[in-house]
């Protein structure tokens, strides 16, 4: 086994030579390099944070944005369907105000018209009396030679329209 | 045949041989420029071309730049899974050490192509004075925090909370044992696992060589099914590196953990 045969011999010349490689390799790689490449993993890992706190940070403010303009836009659409209302309201009721007064007009001329409408039948039912006695009173005097006066005839028609 | 079986030795590939410098010394110690400084070079080399990657620093990273980054971002999550916020002044070791041990572990299982042009890979991961070493490092970082954090109030790592105080001399031993044989499993975990992956690659290999030898039949019904096998368990290789590398790390983050907060 060279590594024990060998060993007092080349102890010294190992020791060396490893403390010599491994002392360079130390400050040169571990002291110089290493903390250079993890800066740069530093300043990478940095960044990606950054970039990322400045998404959140904008994704927030868009949110809040997006939120202002919702209840923005809710009281707008409240305010213009109050709005809306209202004039539906007031035209319901102008609507409601005219139809009222037309009607008044309508309730008055058909009141008058019915109160002519009796006049006339009661004037028309009278001249028909007048005339059916008087055509009753001919009628008597032809068939039976009896003068009936006018008074008689009036009588006897009125009843006989009585019964239909 | 003697000849073939001993050209298969599964131990040489751990043998260490001076490439040049074989003279040179530091205080009578010799400090030969071997085959294992080399491959740690070359792992060296390696990592530091991969990092070269992750250094452009773009925001919007390339496939290399992501690979370097998913690395560093492994060592600094398993750190922050350990040990919390305190774990990222750990990144720069911790990271060394596992890419370090990553890289040697799987330079070390180049096979075919650089063997037959004469470079052997060399697993210097499978030396326990190297894993050793990296263990004691491991070790005094602890140490050293330990006692600069807490100073002698760091000994009470060694008494659980709850403890009757009977037993309190009792498990202060045992626990304080177990603390100092820390060292030697970390370091005799990663050579034992990456030596006995080598070690049965290798007489695997000669499994295969010597059946070919000794005939065509041989070749095919031992051969071949041992081929089969040195494949699947190149693959295993491979996890058993990867693992070890993180196992490494892992165990080193808990130790320090340990140090920076006690219980």
């Amino acid at each position: 086994m060279p590594q024990i045969a060998q060993m007092s011999e080349t102890f010294a010349s190992q020791l060396f030579w490893l403390l010599l490689v491994f002392g360079i390799l130390f400050f040169v790689i571990g002291k110089g390099m290493v903390p250079k490449v993890m800066d740069t993993v530093g300043l990478r890992d940095k960044q990606i944070a950054d970039d990322l706190a400045a998404a959140q940070a904008a994704r927030d403010a868009a949110d809040a944005e997006e939120e202002a303009w919702r209840t923005r836009e809710n009281a707008n659409r409240a305010s213009a369907q109050a709005l809306v209302g209202e004039a539906k309201a007031k035209a319901q009721a102008s609507t409601e105000a005219r139809l009222a007064e037309v009607q008044v007009g309508i309730d008055a001329r058909m009141a008058q018209a019915e109160a002519r409408i009796a006049a006339s039948r009661d004037a028309a039912a009278g001249e028909i009396e007048a005339v059916a006695a008087d055509a009753a009173k001919d009628i008597v005097s032809r068939l039976a030679g009896v003068n009936v006066d006018q008074t008689a005839a009036l009588g006897a028609v009125k009843k006989a329209m009585a019964h239909g | 045949m003697a000849a073939d079986t001993a050209k298969v030795d599964p131990m040489h590939q751990f043998a260490i041989e001076p490439i040049f410098g074989s003279d040179w010394a530091i205080a009578g110690h010799n400090i030969a420029f071997t085959n294992s400084a080399l491959w740690m070079l070359i792992a060296g080399i390696c990592l530091w071309i991969f990092m070269i990657g992750g250094m452009k620093r773009e925001v919007v990273p390339g496939r290399w730049q992501m690979a370097v980054e998913t690395m560093t971002g492994f060592i600094d999550d398993l750190l922050e899974a350990n040990m919390g916020k305190e774990g990222r002044k750990y990144v720069p070791y911790v990271f060394t050490l596992f890419m370090f041990i990553l890289f040697a572990n799987l330079l070390g299982l180049i096979p075919l192509p650089l063997a037959m042009a004469g470079v052997h890979a060399f697993t210097f991961t499978s030396h326990f004075t190297v894993t050793g070493v990296l263990a004691i490092m491991t070790f005094a970082i602890v140490l050293t925090v330990g006692f600069w954090k807490h100073g002698l109030h760091f000994f009470s790592l060694f008494v659980p909370h709850g403890t009757p105080t009977l037993m309190i001399p009792l498990i202060f031993v045992i626990e304080l044992i177990s603390f100092l044989f820390r060292p030697f499993s970390l370091g005799l975990r990663l050579f034992v696992a990456m030596m006995s992956g080598h070690v049965l690659l290798e007489v695997l290999s000669s499994f295969v060589i010597d059946a070919a030898n000794a005939g065509p039949a041989y070749g095919v019904l031992i051969g071949g099914p041992s081929f089969i096998l040195m494949i699947a368990i190149c693959a295993l290789e491979l996890l058993v590196a990867g693992i070890q590398a993180y196992v490494f790390a892992l165990l080193t983050s808990l130790y320090i953990n340990d140090a920076e907060h006690l219980h």
